[in-house]
Parts: structure tokens; C-alpha cells; sequence
């Protein structure tokens, strides 16, 4: 017999979850009020079955609150109009027909105490009342869809709203050269935090609206460059990325032991990482070459006793660039 | 082939959190000890098979956008790697088999892409 027939488990995804939860939390934020049909259409008790029908129609509605002088005293739906008309009794008034248990919420409670009653209850609609108890609104399942639906709509252009104006830094900032600078302390022999830096340079560069490719070259230059600091240095060092419209500085630098032979340090294989170090994968003497697949520039000065500078150079190509700088280059040319 | 096929087939333990695999197609494969020759010789989307479980071998992974490591010989990732690794979305899958028999169990199943053709 075949023992694999589990039933398939249904996982749910990351962005479901996250989808479920905002809404959830919506249905607690959000007020009846806030979602709450305001013009409500109320009949009389003593409206006679037919006019309640020809209100329906007209107001396409298939239900209304009874008022009578100000006060709540029933509610009819349309169940009771097919109920009246099924007997030929349209000229009985809505008072015969109507239900008088009126389940109200309030308006200022919360959009899940409603939904709660929409569960537990037959009700098509429930009237809102306001701490007084009168009469503000009316609220049907749809309201409560529109109104989260609305929310959810506006919390998704808040948040391209936010993309679009750390994407449009470039643009939307009128200067000869405009250029964003972040710079990140390196400590010696601090492998537990090491690919910090490169991985929030990365992720910087891709809120900015960079190309992914380019995000990813400098990701691992980077990488290399940090890693270079935490193995090799004696007190660490510093990374300074500067990021302008048409291209991209990474820089380190750092105050020892310097490199002897350049030459040397460039070739593949080539490492003086201790064999602690190497343990951990370290120390392979590729992170030069590295850094050099992945930039279009790189610059090593290094004094012996004194320190080390590394530049590397990404350039953007006109299609790579960050959005709004072909703008601000047309700006520059007129 | 999808990663979860490939924790199924090859009884790799989940380290971190748990997510529909079923999702993701890991491309091609790649093995090595070596952090740089990792960076320069591993793809996007691709697999990387190896012994090291420190934690920069989430900061690896994360810039390479690798779709899964697989930590052979039954190394354990402290706590801490863990938790980067959530934070970063990079599965870590866990067997106490070596490398050797991890990727030759990969090819077996048809990931013989080096990512370098």
C-alpha cells in the first residue's frame, strides 16, 4: 500500500500572510463610520408595503431602516416585500411586515465588530447608530469590502508614493552634481558582522532604482573590499560609497599595514591571510581579481606601515542609470 | 526541478524558516569552501553546496541572490547565521552527507548546470 498520500499542505506564502494581516488589522483601524453607506433611505411604519417596493427600486436598495418620529423601530428588507407581495398585501403598512429585532453597531466602533455580526447573524445590513443613538448610516458587506478595499489602495500608493521619491532623488533635486554619499565603519577581525556593509550598500542601491546587474557588481566589489578590511587591517577601515546619476565611487580605506608588492597581492591565488582565517573560507587571494570582474575602474595605492585606498568605478550606461538622470543631464546641455 | 524536490529527494534538513519551495527553481549549482571563489564563480538563482556554516555565508549568498545553501557534514550554523538568513530570505538546508555525494545526487536529479556553459 502506498504510504505517501499525505494530503498536500497548503503553505502559505509570505506575501499572503502579509496581505491577510493588513487586512485584519485594517478591519481593527478602520471605524464603521469611515466605511459606512451616509445617505441612508428610511420608510414609515405606517408606508404602505407598495411605496416601500417603488423606495427599493428607485434607491436600489434591498433594505431600510423603519423610523418613526426620530426613532428606530424596525427594519425591512426585501424578504418581507416578496412576503407581502406573495399574499397580494402591498397595501399593508411596513409596520406588518417588518422585523422589529434591530441588531444597530455603533459608528464609532470598530469595522471587525461588525463583521463579527455579520457571521453570527442573518442580517444583509446593520443600521449605525452614534452614541446617542441615532440613526447615521447604514452598512452592508459591500461597504465593508469597498472601505477595506479603499484602505488597502491607499496604503499601496503611500507606498509607491515613497519608492517613487527615493527613486526620483536624482531628478527631483536641481544641482550642478548631485551625488549621495554613505560610508560604513569596518572593524579588524570583525567576521561576525562581516557582508554587512555590502549587503545594505546593495540594498540602497536598489531602493534608489538601480539596475539589479549593477546592485549585484557592486554588492560583491564591495564584499570583497569589506572583507579585505576585517582580514587584513590593523584597526579597520572605512567604505564611502558615492552614488551619482551616471556612475558609482566605492572606496576603502584604512590606516595599516599596507600592501608590500601589489604586483603580487593582484595575482589569483595569491593571499597572506592567516590560516585561521582560511579555515573559514577566507584568504582564497581572489578577492582582488574579484573586485576587478565587477568594476570598470580600480585604483590600489598602498604605502607599507602607513595604509591602503582602494577605488573602484562602476559607470552607468544611459539605460542603466538612475531614473530621472538622463533628465537632469537634458538640463545640463541647455 | 524545485527546491522542494531537491529537500525531499536528498532528506536535507530545514534550518530556517519554512516557505513554499515549490516556488523556487534553483537554476544552476555550484560548490566550493571558498568565499571568493563563490563569488566569482556561482550564478543568480543557483544552488551552493558547502562545508562552511559561519554566518558570512549568508552575506554571500544574499549578494549573489543564490536561491539555497546546502551546509554539508552536518556543520551547524550558530543561532545568529540563522536569523540573518531568515532576515534575508536565504533557505539553509542542513546534511550530515559531504559535498561529494550532495552534488553528485544534484546531477543524478539533473541540475548539471555549473552556471558557467
Amino acid at each position: 500500500m502506498g504510504n505517501d498520500t499525505q494530503p498536500k499542505q497548503r503553505i502559505v506564502t509570505d506575501a499572503e500572510a502579509g496581505y491577510i494581516t493588513r487586512v485584519e488589522e485594517l478591519a481593527y483601524e478602520l471605524r464603521i463610520q469611515e466605511v459606512m453607506t451616509r445617505d441612508v433611505k428610511t420608510v414609515s411604519p405606517d408606508m404602505q408595503m407598495g411605496a416601500v417596493l417603488e423606495v427599493f427600486r428607485r434607491a436600489r436598495i434591498s433594505g431600510a431602516p423603519v423610523v418613526h418620529k426620530g426613532r428606530l423601530v424596525g427594519i425591512v428588507s426585501i424578504e418581507d416585500l416578496i412576503h407581502a407581495l406573495r399574499g397580494g398585501d402591498v397595501a399593508a403598512p411596513a409596520s406588518e411586515y417588518m422585523s422589529e429585532r434591530v441588531i444597530t453597531v455603533k459608528s464609532s466602533h470598530p469595522v471587525i465588530e461588525a463583521l463579527k455580526i455579520f457571521t453570527q447573524e442573518k442580517v444583509g445590513r446593520l443600521p449605525v447608530v452614534d452614541d446617542e443613538g441615532k440613526l447615521v448610516g447604514i452598512l452592508t458587506k459591500g461597504d465593508i469590502t469597498r472601505g477595506l478595499l479603499r484602505a488597502l489602495q491607499s496604503d499601496y500608493q503611500e507606498e509607491e508614493l515613497k519608492k517613487y521619491r527615493v527613486s526620483h532623488l536624482f531628478a527631483d533635486i536641481a544641482s550642478d552634481r548631485t551625488s549621495l554619499i554613505l560610508r560604513y565603519n569596518v572593524k579588524a577581525r570583525d567576521f561576525a558582522h562581516g557582508g554587512r556593509a555590502s549587503s545594505d550598500i546593495k540594498r540602497a542601491l536598489m531602493r534608489l532604482g538601480a539596475n539589479p546587474q549593477i546592485a549585484r557588481r557592486c554588492g560583491i566589489a564591495v564584499y570583497e573590499a569589506e572583507m579585505n578590511l576585517i582580514i587584513h587591517t590593523t584597526e579597520g577601515g572605512v567604505i564611502q560609497v558615492e552614488i551619482e546619476p551616471h556612475q558609482i565611487v566605492m572606496e576603502t580605506t584604512d590606516t595599516g599595514p599596507g600592501i608590500e608588492d601589489i604586483e603580487l597581492a593582484m595575482k589569483p591565488g595569491y593571499s597572506t591571510a592567516p590560516e585561521e582565517v582560511r579555515e573559514l573560507g577566507f584568504g582564497a587571494g581572489m578577492g582582488l581579481k574579484n573586485i576587478q570582474r565587477c568594476v570598470d575602474a580600480m585604483t590600489l595605492e598602498s604605502t607599507p606601515g602607513k595604509g591602503t585606498r582602494l577605488e573602484m568605478r562602476i559607470y552607468l550606461q544611459p539605460d542603466e542609470a538612475f531614473s530621472g538622470a538622463a533628465h537632469a543631464r537634458e538640463g545640463k546641455a541647455q | 526541478m524545485t527546491l522542494q524536490e531537491i529537500i525531499t529527494r536528498l532528506n536535507l534538513t530545514l534550518l530556517t524558516e519554512g516557505r513554499d519551495f515549490s516556488q523556487v527553481v534553483p537554476t544552476s549549482g555550484y560548490t566550493s569552501d571558498l568565499l571568493s571563489c563563490v563569488m566569482a564563480g556561482a550564478r543568480r538563482q543557483g544552488i551552493w553546496v558547502t562545508l562552511q556554516a559561519h554566518a558570512n555565508i549568508v552575506a554571500v549568498a544574499a549578494l549573489l541572490d543564490l536561491s539555497a545553501i546546502i551546509i554539508t557534514e552536518g556543520a551547524q550554523p550558530d543561532a545568529e547565521t540563522i536569523a540573518r538568513a531568515n532576515e534575508e530570505g536565504i533557505p539553509l538546508l542542513s546534511t550530515p552527507r559531504p559535498s561529494f555525494a550532495v552534488v553528485g545526487q544534484l546531477w543524478e536529479m539533473g541540475l548539471r548546470d555549473d552556471g558557467n556553459a
